[in-house]
């Protein structure tokens, strides 16, 4: 069985990112398996500008922003290999993927990094009534069919979600010829950046419908519209606020998950709130020697924050396999509690000692928060406050932990954080 | 005096930003948080520009359409006319990654460039 | 001139087809929708049942225990999947008790074997997901489960292979006596033949009703499902009923052939026989009703949810016999359920009526089997590697979530009645039936059926006629 010291399980932008950085703190064998014929993932896809500001201090395109971190894993001569599929990854670490040319085959990795992405929620996922016809899409499936193959799904379109896909895919479809009636929203608020609502949705006079959800397609074989109704505060439709919107398509952006079926299979432990693995510091896994970074991690907005993920990856998987961070029993570590008003955090635990000088911890907010502050607790002593005019669940939160900092306190347990307000 | 309020677009921190004008004037622009902000907040009230991204065909190459860019920002009121001038374009492979496509797209005197490679396929 | 028309491609026009394939006899099935498998045989619990529900003596009674029991040799012979699991029936009080006595001893009538009742423990034991509050329960070991969709479509195959013809899209609009056969007339132009087959499924009635006086109405009774993801497959191993009640089995949970878990149907009757709309109260009366049976229903885990239509005849029972005032034509309808479970018995009972009354001979060439397509994943990886070697196709995965290559879709593509829309290729391979519902092989998909099949990618629907997946191409309306 071929054997390599690193197994990157995904090219996109997390793949990517993690290999480099991995070939850059000096392993030399890697492998990057992608199952699209090219590398950059969902970046090839994304043509719209606005990545790349926290990495480069520049705007680019999606597939530019890609195209930076190709070419630095074509000069660093790392391998890849292309239309791959991985089928499975057994608990010893020996992966199973298959292609055309060389069937179905097996390697051995000594550490794997699992950046697989995330996929989109179906129809089924909100339990949408109504038939079945051609003209329902993801978002994301109607953005590749647009911006890769250049067929437009529709020319009436509805879309049913404000993330910024939803957002993105608004503006594209006007620009290709589509006429956009409206987005709509099932929360009170959108799940999306406030700069897309401006440039995707207003410029464009396409009106955003805050609470309101599809209650019923109509259309047998192909959609020949929707219906709207507002929803009360438990997103339960209101009688009586029905509208119907003649389209011939819906498209759904109703939210990602994490794509771990591999995880799953190779008994990876998840976080039932991220639907991603459970990590410590070092981006490990549930299992010795697995990382996991990016939207197999959890659901970020900006790659500029997977590239960072991704990197750190690279970077513990490169110390995992060099053997420089082995100490033979794990730590527990201390517990990173979500507190009031967090879903949840990256990473759940923190070794001290393995963690790098600065970590930043990630986490998302239960709802949209004004003048509040994020306070984290080292067990019931507040040692960071900080205000936030404005906190959403749309945008991901970081605060950096220092080592030098954490090591004062050898016996910490428990580190809460909390959103509170004032 | 007249306030807009505006939501600043250039990075996803979406400041909210307020610009007291008098008539044509810009008195007071406020709310920024960095001076890209106040930039975008003038040139908002004033001339509005945008990057537009969209698609050319393209022969004979492994993709079979190519993502595009303008080079830089346009003023708003361009933008179908920008994409419009790039219905009829169709490209041949190979193509690379900043290429121009479109020169001077719609008299903005921006050009329109490539994204993406697009290679040659093999036959 | 035909012998015989067979006037839909569901599961009982099929498997009418293929027991007629025996036979020496020029043959042909109408349907009016572009694949087999479009009507209610492709929307519905794909329960076989084991037989204890119906009203002893009646047809359904008889036709679902003798479909139960051939179903496994069927299962074998043309190669789809079948598996008996078992079913329980829930009871939640002692009052009730005689209500499953009741259907006990009817299942002893039938000559359902196995029948037990357990009590809570046992049944507890053997279903620890099954609502605590259980008081007792009906055992059936011979139920099982089938792919409703492999089941038909292998039917169809097989009389295909054995010389029946098959006019897709083809919709008879009316019937006509013409001499000593019938001419029918369809959207395709004129058909001629001796013998009609009325195995039209919800239009049963309509067709009936064009060559009888004595008309018949067909009541369709709408039944609403949510499938969800397989990892609550393993929820229940069994499928689990509620007590019967006079609008059918109630709403069952139960794992699907294929891994998911299935809850439905809802039992809501409606006027228009193409209302597969699924409603808000329907999906929540499913959601309800199943949650009274089994505890824990991940419902976050709903992947996709439908609707089928059943044909309610008035008597409650299937209508298998030769129209009265209309010679040489015969009706078979009034198939609800139990007729997935029954189909191979419908099949051979149409089959044997039609044999008698025109003295068919059997064929020397028939050919009793069919091989599905190929399920890689069953195969070891050297086999797999031949396959691969030999057929590179199947090196190439196209549907992520349930693992399907391009060499499976193209099979479905260019075996006889191959498919010719996404949804065909969804019901042969399963691609895009996973739990991220097509997004991802969707486009991929497309593009294989427009290239195998020289079509425009414009031209490629979802389900034939207007379905079409893609409006025009990008900036054609600026």
């Amino acid at each position: 069985m071929e054997s390599y010291e690193i197994v990157i399980i995904g090219g996109g932008p997390a793949g990517l990112a993690a290999a480099v950085s991995a070939r850059k703190s000096g392993i030399e064998d890697i492998v990057i398996l992608e199952r699209d014929r090219e590398l950059g993932g969902i970046l090839n896809q994304c043509i719209h500008n606005g990545f790349g500001l926290h990495t480069f201090q520049e705007e680019l395109t999606g597939p530019e922003y890609a195209r930076r971190f190709v070419s630095q894993v074509e000069e660093l001569g790392i391998e890849y290999r292309l239309n791959t599929m991985v089928m499975d990854i057994s608990p010893e670490k020996t992966v199973t993927a298959m292609n055309r040319e060389e069937g179905l085959f097996q390697l051995q990795a000594g550490a794997v990094i699992l950046a697989m992405g995330c996929r989109e929620r179906p129809r089924g996922a909100l339990n949408i009534p109504g038939y079945r016809p051609a003209g329902i899409y993801s978002a994301g499936t109607a953005q590749r069919l647009v911006n890769m193959e250049g067929f437009l799904p529709g020319r009436e379109v509805v879309i049913l979600g404000s993330g910024d896909i939803g957002l993105i895919m608004a503006r594209r479809m006007t620009l290709e010829g589509a006429r956009v009636r409206g987005v709509a929203e099932l929360m009170p608020y959108s799940g999306g950046l406030k700069r897309n609502i401006v440039q995707c949705l207003d410029d464009y006079g396409i009106p955003l419908k805050l609470s309101h959800t599809v209650v019923d397609i109509k259309g047998k074989e192909r959609v020949e519209g929707v219906t709207l109704a507002q929803v009360d505060g438990q997103g339960k439709p209101v009688p009586g606020t029905e509208e119907f919107y003649p389209c011939d398509t819906l498209l759904l952006s109703v939210g990602l998950i994490p794509e771990n079926e591999l995880s799953r299979g190779m008994g990876v432990e998840l976080n039932p709130v991220t639907s991603g693995p459970r990590v410590n510091e070092s981006l490990e896994t549930s299992i010795e020697g697995v990382f996991a970074c990016g939207n197999v991690l959890h659901v970020h907005d900006l790659v500029d924050f997977v590239s960072e993920e991704a990197a750190a990856a690279g970077r513990y998987a490169a110390a995992y396999v060099k053997n420089t961070d082995k100490d033979s029993e794990r730590r527990a570590g201390i517990r990173i509690k979500p507190g009031e008003g967090v879903r949840y955090t990256v990473p759940e635990t923190i070794d001290p000692v393995r963690m790098e000088e600065k970590l930043p911890l990630r986490f998302r907010v239960d709802r949209v928060y004004e003048n509040c502050y994020v306070s984290i607790y080292f067990e019931n002593r507040r040692i960071f406050h900080k205000k936030r005019r404005v906190a959403a669940p749309g945008e991901m939160e970081e605060v950096g932990l220092e080592r030098k900092e954490l090591l004062k306190y050898p016996h910490l347990k428990e580190i809460t954080v909390r959103i509170e307000e004032e | 005096m007249e306030i807009k309020n505006l939501t600043c677009i250039n990075c996803p921190l979406g400041c909210a930003i307020k610009v007291e004008m008098d008539g044509e004037t810009i008195l007071h622009v406020k709310g920024n948080t960095c001076k890209r902000g106040e930039v975008y907040a003038r040139r908002e009230v004033t001339a509005p520009v945008r990057m537009v991204t969209s698609t050319v065909r393209v022969t004979g190459g492994t993709l079979p359409v190519l993502s595009v860019k303008t080079r830089e920002p346009i003023p708003k009121e361009k933008i179908f006319a920008c994409v419009q001038a790039l219905k009829v374009i169709e490209l041949l492979a190979p193509v690379h990654a900043g290429d121009v496509v479109l020169k001077n797209a719609a008299d903005t005197g921006v050009d329109i460039v490539a994204t993406k490679n697009v290679a040659l396929v093999k036959s | 001139m035909y012998d015989i028309v067979i006037i839909g491609a569901g599961v009982s026009g099929a498997a009418i087809a293929r027991e007629l394939s025996r036979y020496q006899a020029r043959i042909c099935v109408v349907e009016k929708e572009e694949d087999v498998c479009c009507g209610t045989s492709k929307a519905n619990s794909a329960i076989v049942h084991a037989g204890y529900d119906a009203v002893s003596g009646s047809l359904k009674a008889k036709l679902n225990v003798r479909g139960n029991e051939r179903m496994e040799s069927l299962a074998g012979e043309l190669n789809f999947p079948f598996r008996r699991t078992g079913s329980l029936v829930l009871c939640f009080r002692e009052a009730d008790l005689p209500r499953l006595q009741a259907l006990y001893d009817r299942g002893q009538t039938n000559g359902v074997s196995g029948l037990r009742i357990l009590g809570r423990e046992e049944t507890l034991k053997l279903e620890p997901y099954v609502a605590e509050d259980v008081y007792a329960s009906l055992y059936a070991p011979t139920a099982g489960l089938v792919c409703p969709f492999g089941l038909n479509i292998a039917l169809a195959e097989n009389a295909c292979a054995n010389g029946v013809e098959f006019k897709l899209q083809t919709e008879v609009r009316d019937i006509k006596r013409l001499g000593e056969g019938y001419e029918l007339c369809t959207s395709q132009g004129s058909i001629h033949t001796k013998y009609v087959v009325n195995a039209a499924g919800l239009y049963g009635d309509v067709l009936h009703n064009m060559v009888s006086q004595e008309k018949i109405r067909l009541t369709a009774r709408r039944g609403d499902y949510c499938l969800l993801d397989k990892e609550a497959g393993a929820l229940v191993s069994r499928t689990i009923f509620p007590l019967p009640d006079e609008r059918g089995k109630g709403i069952l949970v139960t794992p699907t052939i294929h891994g998911n878990l299935l809850m439905g149907p809802t039992a809501i009757e409606t006027e228009d026989k193409e209302g597969t709309n699924t409603t808000r109260e329907g999906l929540d009366q499913v959601l309800a009703k199943a949650g009274r049976s089994v505890r824990e229903l991940p419902a976050r885990q709903i992947i996709t949810s439908f609707a089928g239509l059943r044909a309610h005849a008035p008597g409650d029972d299937f209508i298998i016999r030769e129209v009265e005032d209309a010679k040489g034509f015969i009706d078979c309808i009034g198939i609800e359920s139990p007729g997935i479970a029954s189909c191979p018995a419908i099949g051979e009972m149409t089959a044997e009526l039609l044999r008698e009354k025109m003295g068919l001979e059997e064929k020397a060439e028939f050919i009793s089997t069919r091989k599905g397509i190929l399920d890689p994943s069953t195969l070891c990886m050297e086999e797999r590697n031949a396959l691969i070697r030999e057929n590179p196709a199947y090196g190439n995965l196209i549907c992520r979530c349930e693992m399907i290559s391009e060499g499976e879709i193209l099979d479905a593509i260019h075996r006889p009645l191959g498919a010719r829309s996404l949804d065909g290729i969804k019901r042969r391979t399963r691609a895009g039936m996973g739990r991220c519902q097509g997004g991802f092989c969707g486009p991929k998909v497309m593009e294989i059926l427009a290239r195998e099949l020289g079509m425009d990618r414009l031209e490629v629907t979802k389900s034939g006629r207007a379905s079409r997946m893609v409006t025009g191409i990008n900036k054609e309306a600026l």
